[in-house]
């Protein structure tokens, strides 16, 4: 009986104590748990969701609404032939095990990302990098083969960060980074701790702590925000679910875009995807708002072209691809095919892809065009679709925020080999005048709409449902990341 | 009884070997190339190649087997390609949330069953017995996700008594032990019923011995004669039951431990699967086929015990 009743005050202390904690801590949870905590070494989102802007922090950085703003660096100027980059980088910074950031490190960061035998799975930001020179040590010069208007935006991804040398061989397991935050403690499968790091250099979070969770099953993601186990839910995986959190008081519900085109993957090589009418035909036998409404419960915004809607560079061009089955059919005829033609289509497992299938297979129907559906994991797609390019149509969110340039790559999965929008592309790369940029991203976005390489269909939203009263999360996702360097609980 | 476990323990050996074979070639042959799946859409070629030569995979198939079996003679069961830490370390946090959920369940399961089943055969064919049977047949049907999802709504959704899913650790054994209680009613109930009904019919087989003909004629009423002699002897099957019930808790987790995010074995592997960690899926997998061969070894022995005809037929 003592032992209880010491029992029962120990847990009335310690509940008490983590009620008058609760305003300064906050427990997230996110879909996936990330593989390893190194951003510079594998393409997993789930690293940069939980590590970027909170542990590790770039030249650069993107900010909520995605502009690209000072990080590390401070300050910048760029030669008048836009070859040479000198950074300037903030003063009094270190790392969290106490070693100090100064130029060598970006210049170990930078070449160890471009190196011959890097892993980085973005490798491609680094490529016009020629040389890293260290100037001072807080001033960095980089050199490029030629000018890239996307560079300052290359370097704010979280596979750019700072990293260090004295602590880069543990960093899958112990990352070191320069954030507002540290690494405390992984349990591998269950959460990942975060602590203030008081020695920041920039203005301090409002939260001491943070704990990372990691629920995949859209069931279990939906007990355990209405159990309130978590605090704030970040990709809230069950759209279905989201109305009856807004009708719940003690919740919000954040709904906000991503840089995710959601597109019918076409393709292009492959008869008889190989001709134009046949591309128009299968665009207009789509109805965008059905697959948005069917498979996203309504969340999502319709897309004409390649391009985020919420960019201000976004051009309107649904008006080329209108939900039209019977100018669908009548392509479909010219194009030789009155009778319609089968084809495979490919899904990979997120439900965008695997209930929008259902939905675009009937539709594809109706015009005549039968789809034998196969469904697989990512790896396999990554093999079958990615790599051997064996498909007809697929459907996949490109995730990547500016990735219109991959309809450059003639060996891009879909296949598509355009010397005029590659033209287009080179030219970009070389202009770094903000209204010369602009103009050729709207040549580049008709040019891929008019030439239907994929069936372009909506651009993916994200939810994230937090308790109310919970202030500065992120509403969209402008890259993989849950900031929490502006979060707090309010008054 | 040493040639007994002697035969038993080659026959053990024998299915191991068989079994390391078998899951590495299952793995060997899983489309999706693990380098390629890790490093993402916008990977370049030679990236793909670096890292595959740093995951070992440019090596020969024979080499890749033997190397991953003298590793495991030696306990080193290699290294996790995603997570980069050694495979031992994760099952070694994973089995303690594994292993007591799966004794928890199997606990449960027999506290249930054994009185569920002895009180339904002794009262065969009453309102008791009836009620019983029904019941089992209502738990056998009921699939254990389904129930788990029940129960969170209920205990963790509505009334709060308990959190909707995750594993705090040992350090506050309470805690831990009240995270695992739901995901452990799921699992066992379903267990339980089966276990109910196998007790119950293994017992009335036995009511209708010879051997209890001669109790009961020695004057022991018909209860004395079934708690005595009837009990005792209709274990043989039960045991068989809870033998294959442990390795099925032990290793059938998977959708249980993805209802209740638990950081288990089997999550491990659902996880490992889909991120094609190849290397965690065989260790893992073959670590449990381990132990249900070792389980079945063990009850194999206890049948010896239970019944001594078994040993000299041998």
């Amino acid at each position: 009986m003592h032992h209880f009743k010491r029992l029962a005050a120990s847990t009335a202390i310690v509940l008490c104590a983590s009620a008058a904690l609760a305003q300064d801590s906050i427990t997230v949870a996110i879909q996936f748990e990330p593989p390893n905590l190194d951003p510079t070494g594998g393409a997993a989102q789930a690293i940069d969701s939980v590590l970027y802007a909170n542990v590790f922090e770039g030249l650069t950085r993107f900010d909520a609404d995605g502009a690209i703003i000072r990080g590390l660096a401070q300050s910048w100027d760029i030669s008048d032939d836009g070859l040479v980059y000198t950074f300037n980088l903030a003063a009094g910074v270190t790392f969290h095990d106490g070693t100090t950031m100064d130029a060598e490190d970006v210049k170990f960061s930078l070449d160890r990302a471009r190196a011959e035998d890097s892993t980085n799975a973005q490798k491609g930001l680094f490529a016009g990098i020629t040389d890293v020179t260290v100037i001072d040590p807080l001033t960095v010069q980089v050199t490029l083969d030629q000018p890239n208007g996307s560079f300052l935006f290359n370097m704010a991804w979280g596979d750019a960060v700072i990293v260090a040398p004295e602590s880069i061989e543990n960093i899958a397991s112990n990352p070191i980074g320069t954030g507002p935050f540290t690494f405390a403690d992984w349990v591998q499968g269950d959460r990942l701790e975060l602590t203030r790091n008081d020695a920041y250099w920039g203005p301090a979070p409002a939260l001491a702590s943070a704990t990372f969770r990691f629920i995949s099953d859209p069931t279990a993601a939906f007990a355990a925000v209405m159990a309130e186990d978590v605090d704030v839910f970040v990709g809230f995986p069950a759209p279905e679910n989201l109305p009856q959190f807004e009708a719940d008081p003690r919740f919000q519900v954040l709904v906000g875009n991503t840089e995710g085109e959601t597109i019918l993957s076409t393709n292009n090589k492959m008869p008889p995807f190989d001709n134009l009418l046949v591309r128009k035909a299968v665009a207009h036998a789509i109805d965008r708002q059905a697959i948005i409404d069917g498979a996203m419960f309504g969340y999502g915004t319709p897309i004409g072209t390649h391009f985020a809607p919420h960019n201000p560079d976004y051009v309107d061009l649904l008006a080329n691809s209108q939900y039209d089955p019977d100018l669908s059919r009548s392509l479909l005829a010219e194009a030789g095919f009155p009778d319609g033609f089968t084809t495979t289509l490919k899904l990979p497992p997120p439900s965008y892809a695997r209930r929008g299938g259902e939905i675009i297979a009937s539709q594809l129907r109706a015009v005549g065009i039968e789809t034998e559906i196969t469904n697989l994991e990512w790896a396999q797609w990554i093999e079958e679709v990615f790599t051997n390019k064996d498909f007809g149509l697929s459907i996949v969110s490109h995730t990547e925020p500016m990735d219109i340039n991959i309809y450059a790559n003639p060996d891009y999965y879909f296949q598509y080999d355009n010397p005029a929008f590659q033209a287009v592309m080179e030219e970009l790369n070389a202009t770094t005048d903000p209204a010369g940029r602009s103009a050729l991203l709207a040549q580049a976005q008709t040019i891929i709409s008019e030439d239907y390489v994929n069936g372009y269909l909506f651009e993916l939203a994200v939810a994230t449902v937090a308790k109310a009263g919970i202030e500065g999360l992120w509403v969209n996702q402008p890259t993989a990341a849950v900031d929490l360097t502006g979060v707090s609980w309010g008054n | 009884m040493i040639r007994f476990a002697a035969g038993r323990l080659t026959s053990l050996v024998i299915s191991l070997i068989v079994a390391s074979i078998v899951i590495f070639a299952v793995i060997e042959v899983i489309p999706g190339d693990p380098a390629a799946f890790m490093l993402g859409v916008n990977a370049r070629p030679d990236t793909i190649a670096a890292l595959r030569a740093e995951m070992g995979l440019d090596q020969p198939v024979i080499q890749r087997y033997f190397a991953w079996v003298a590793g495991m003679l030696q306990g080193d069961f290699g290294t996790s390609w995603t997570y980069k830490t050694p495979v031992s370390d994760l099952i070694a946090d994973r089995i303690w949330v594994s292993l007591p959920l799966a004794i928890y369940a199997l606990a449960l399961s027999t506290l249930i069953a054994f009185p569920a089943g002895i009180y339904a055969a002794s009262r065969r064919g009453g309102a008791g017995d009836t009620a019983i049977m029904g019941a089992t047949q209502l738990g056998v049907a009921i699939p254990n996700f389904w129930f788990a999802m029940i129960l969170v709504l209920i205990f963790a959704i509505n009334l709060r008594w308990f959190s909707a899913g995750g594993f705090p650790g040992w350090d506050n054994p309470f805690q831990a032990i009240k995270s695992l209680t739901l995901p452990a009613i799921a699992l066992a109930l379903p267990q339980a019923a089966i276990l109910a009904r196998v007790m119950r019919s293994s017992l009335l087989d036995m009511l209708g011995e010879d051997f209890i003909r001669t109790a009961r004629a020695k004057g022991l009423t018909q209860r004395q004669a079934l708690w005595r002699h009837a009990v005792r002897n209709a274990l043989i099957p039960v045991l068989t039951i809870i033998g294959l019930q442990f390795s099925f808790l032990l290793a059938g987790g998977i959708i249980i431990e993805q209802v209740f995010f638990l950081p288990g074995l089997g999550r491990l592997i659902f996880q490992s699967i889909s991120a094609r960690d190849l290397i965690v899926v065989e260790s893992v997998v073959m670590l449990l086929v381990f132990v249900v061969i070792v389980v079945n070894f063990l009850v194999d022995l206890a049948y010896a015990a239970v019944d001594p005809r078994l040993r000299t037929k041998s």
